[in-house]
C-alpha cells in the first residue's frame, strides 16, 4: 500500500451509529463483535430506508403496466442499475442483476453449456456465440483457491460438454503458483478466477493472468465478491471479460447480485433462465430474445433490493473506497500482528499485508476450528468456522477447516482486540498442549 | 458455554474410548458433516449370540471438533457390546434429547455419559456434530443387515 497516509481515517464510532445491529448484545449480554463480514455485511439504516421508501411510495412490477407506479418503479430499478454500474466504472446496460454472485457465475457457466447444447441441435444462437461452444479437449482453467461458487459450475460444464477442468495451484503461503500460468494454452477457452480469496485473503494478480488468457483468446471471468466491497474497483481497467459479485457483502440487501460483462460478450450469450421479461417476440413455436441485460433477467426482478444496493453504493462512495481500503489494511496488519503473538496460532494464507485483504483464516494447535468459534461466540465475537465453501483450498493447505475473522468498515481495533483476547483463551479451555 | 463443554465431554475428547478401526467388521461407512468438514470412518461388527443379534464391536477413526469426537467416544461406550435392539433404543434416546431444543434433559440412569450432550441441544449448529457418529453407526448397521440378508437370499 502506498500513498494511503494522506487519507483521512474513517470515523468508526460515527459509522457504527448507522448500523443499529452492532449495538445489540448476544449470549448473556455480551456486546456483539461482528467479524464475519466476508460471509455477509451488516446493513446501514440508509439501505433499509431506501428499500422501505420504495415499497411505501412506488411499488409496482417493473417494465410492465401503463400506470404511474409502474413507471416510477421502472425508473427506480433502472436508476439503481445506473448507480451500481457507476460504482464499478461500468455502463448500465452491461450490468445484469441476479440473485447473488453464485447465480452470476452460473449464468456465465450456463452460457457455455447452453450454447454447446444448442449448437449440437442446430438451434438458433446469437451472433458471436461460437466462443461459447465447447468441444471435448477444450479446457477451463480455475484456481485451487476458488469458492465453490466458481468451481462447481465449471465442473458441471465439463460434465456436460466434455471439456477438461484444470487449475492453477497454490504455494504453501497460499498464493497462486504463477508457474502454473503455463497451463494456459490454445485449448484454454475460459479462465475464471477469484480476485480476493474469501478464505486465504490473498489478492490475486489480475494483469498477468488476463494477459496470458487474452493471448490464447480465452474468456476471462473474475469472482470479485471479496474485492468490490473492500477496495476501489473499476471494470474498465482490469481487462477481464466478466465480473461477478454479490450485493449482500457490500452493505446491500440479500437477494441481489451482479454480473458485469463486455457488451459484445453479453450479446453473444444465449439466455440462462427463460420466461417473461426476457423476450422480444413469442409464438407457440419459438421465441426471440431481448438484448442484454433484459435477456438475462427473466420474471419480475428484485426491484427493492436493487434500490437498496444502489443506496449501499452511495453510502460506500460517500465514505470513499480508498479510505475503506486503507482502514481495512490497517486492521489487517493489526490482526495479523496480534495473532502472531499468540502461542499455537497459525495463519492460513499470507502472513503479511502485501497483496492481501482483510479476511484472515487461522488454526489453533490442538483445537478444532468449530470449538475455537464456539469460545469466540461465547465472548460475543462472531466469526466463521469451517471450510468457507473452499474445501479443496483447505485440503491444499492441509487443514480440515479454519476459523476466519473478517472485519469491515464498521470494525476497529477494539473489535480485533476482543477477538484476539478470546483466541488467546482457547487452548487453556481445551487443555491443548 | 459450560453447558456445552461439560467436563465429561472434554474428558472423552481428550481420551476417546474405542477409537481406531478394527477387524473383523461387517460394514464400513464414511460420513461427513459438509458444513464444517468433520469426518468419520466407522465399522460395525454384528454377532449372533444365542439367537440375539449383538453389536459385537464399533470402531471408528476421524477428525472433527470436540463435540463430534467426544460423541463418537460416548457412542462407542453406549452401543458396543450391546444387544442390537438395546443399541437402537440408546440411539433413539440420544436423538430425542439432542433434538428437543433443550426440553428433554436426558436420563442419566439409562443414558450414562450421553446425558452430558443435553447442552448441545441449545446450539443448533452443533447438533449435527453430536449426531454424526451415531448416524454413521445407524447407517453401518443397516448396511451390515442388508448385506447379511442378501447373503441369506443367496443361500
Ligand atoms: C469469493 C466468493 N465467491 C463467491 C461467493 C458466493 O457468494 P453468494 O453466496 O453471495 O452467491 C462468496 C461468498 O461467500 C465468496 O466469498
Amino acid at each position: 500500500m502506498t500513498a494511503t497516509t494522506a487519507l483521512a481515517p474513517l470515523d468508526v464510532s460515527r459509522i457504527r451509529l448507522d448500523f443499529p445491529i452492532l449495538a445489540r448484545t448476544v449470549r448473556d449480554a455480551r456486546p456483539l463483535v461482528y467479524l464475519d463480514s466476508a460471509a455477509t455485511s451488516q446493513k446501514p439504516v440508509a439501505v433499509l430506508d431506501a428499500e422501505r421508501h420504495f415499497y411505501v411510495t412506488s411499488n409496482a412490477a417493473v417494465h410492465r403496466g401503463a400506470h404511474q407506479l409502474a413507471e416510477e418503479a421502472t425508473e427506480a430499478y433502472e436508476g439503481a442499475r445506473a448507480e451500481i454500474a457507476g460504482f464499478v466504472g461500468a455502463r448500465a446496460e452491461d450490468v445484469v442483476f441476479t440473485r447473488n454472485a453464485t447465480e452470476s457465475l452460473n449464468l456465465m457457466a450456463y452460457a457455455f453449456s447452453n450454447a454447446t447444447d444448442k449448437a449440437r441441435m442446430g438451434s438458433a444462437l446469437p451472433e458471436g456465440a461460437e466462443r461459447f461452444i465447447l468441444r471435448a479437449g477444450d479446457e477451463i482453467l480455475v484456481t485451487e483457491m476458488e469458492h465453490h461458487a466458481n468451481l462447481i459450475p465449471w465442473q458441471e460444464v465439463c460434465a456436460k460438454t466434455g471439456a477438461t477442468l484444470r487449475w492453477i495451484g497454490l504455494t504453501d503461503e497460499g498464493r497462486l503458483d504463477l508457474k502454473d500460468l503455463n497451463l494456459i494454452n490454445e485449448r484454454t477457452r475460459v479462465v475464471s478466477f477469484v480476485h480476493q480469496s474469501n478464505i486465504l485473503g490473498t489478492l490475486n494478480p489480475v494483469g498477468p493472468i488476463v494477459e496470458r488468457a487474452r493471448a490464447v483468446g480465452a474468456l476471462t471471468i473474475l469472482d470479485a465478491c471479496q474485492s468490490v466491497p473492500h477496495m476501489p474497483f473499476d471494470v474498465s481497467t482490469l481487462g477481464v471479460d466478466a465480473v461477478a459479485w454479490s450485493g449482500h457483502k457490500m452493505l446491500g440487501p440479500t437477494g441481489i447480485g451482479c454480473l458485469w460483462a463486455h457488451a459484445d460478450v453479453l450479446s453473444a450469450m444465449p439466455p440462462f433462465l427463460s420466461g417473461g421479461s426476457m423476450i422480444e417476440t413469442v409464438t407457440m413455436e419459438a421465441s426471440t430474445f431481448a438484448p442484454p441485460p433484459a435477456r438475462f433477467e427473466a420474471g419480475v426482478p428484485m426491484v427493492a433490493q436493487a434500490v437498496g444496493l444502489a443506496e449501499a453504493c452511495r453510502y460506500l462512495t460517500h465514505l470513499g473506497m480508498d479510505r475503506i481500503e486503507a482502514h481495512e489494511h490497517d486492521m489487517t496488519a493489526y490482526a495479523l500482528n496480534g495473532l502472531a503473538q499468540i502461542p499455537g496460532v497459525r495463519v492460513i494464507g499470507p502472513t503479511d499485508t502485501h497483496d492481501r485483504g482483510s479476511a484472515i483464516s487461522f488454526v489453533v494447535d490442538g483445537v478444532h476450528p468449530h470449538d475455537v468459534g464456539q469460545v469466540l461466540d461465547d465472548r460475543g465475537v462472531a466469526v466463521r468456522v469451517g471450510h468457507h465453501c473452499a474445501w479443496p483450498t483447505c485440503r491444499r493447505m492441509q487443514v480440515p477447516a479454519t476459523t476466519r475473522l473478517s472485519p469491515y468498515l464498521y470494525n476497529d481495533h477494539a473489535d480485533i482486540d476482543a477477538c484476539l483476547n478470546a483466541v488467546a483463551e482457547v487452548r487453556g479451555i481445551f487443555g491443548a498442549t | 458455554m459450560q453447558d456445552l463443554y461439560q467436563e465429561i465431554i472434554l474428558d472423552h475428547y481428550r481420551r476417546p474410548q474405542g477409537r481406531g478401526l478394527r477387524e473383523p467388521f461387517d460394514s464400513q461407512v464414511h460420513h461427513v458433516n459438509p458444513t464444517c468438514g468433520d469426518e468419520i470412518d466407522l465399522r460395525v461388527h454384528l454377532e449372533d449370540r444365542d439367537g440375539l443379534p449383538y453389536v459385537a464391536d464399533v470402531s471408528y477413526a476421524g477428525q472433527g471438533c470436540s463435540i463430534s469426537q467426544a460423541s463418537a467416544s460416548v457412542m462407542f461406550e453406549s452401543l458396543a457390546d450391546k444387544p442390537l435392539t438395546e443399541a437402537f433404543e440408546s440411539l433413539a434416546r440420544f436423538q430425542e434429547m439432542i433434538q428437543s431444543k433443550g426440553e428433554n434433559p436426558g436420563d442419566e440412569d439409562t443414558m450414562g455419559d450421553a446425558v452430558a450432550f443435553a447442552g448441545v441441544a441449545k446450539y443448533p449448529a452443533r447438533i449435527k456434530c453430536a449426531l454424526l457418529p451415531w448416524l454413521a453407526w445407524k447407517d453401518a448397521v443397516l448396511r451390515a443387515s442388508d448385506a447379511s440378508s442378501t447373503d441369506k437370499d443367496d443361500q
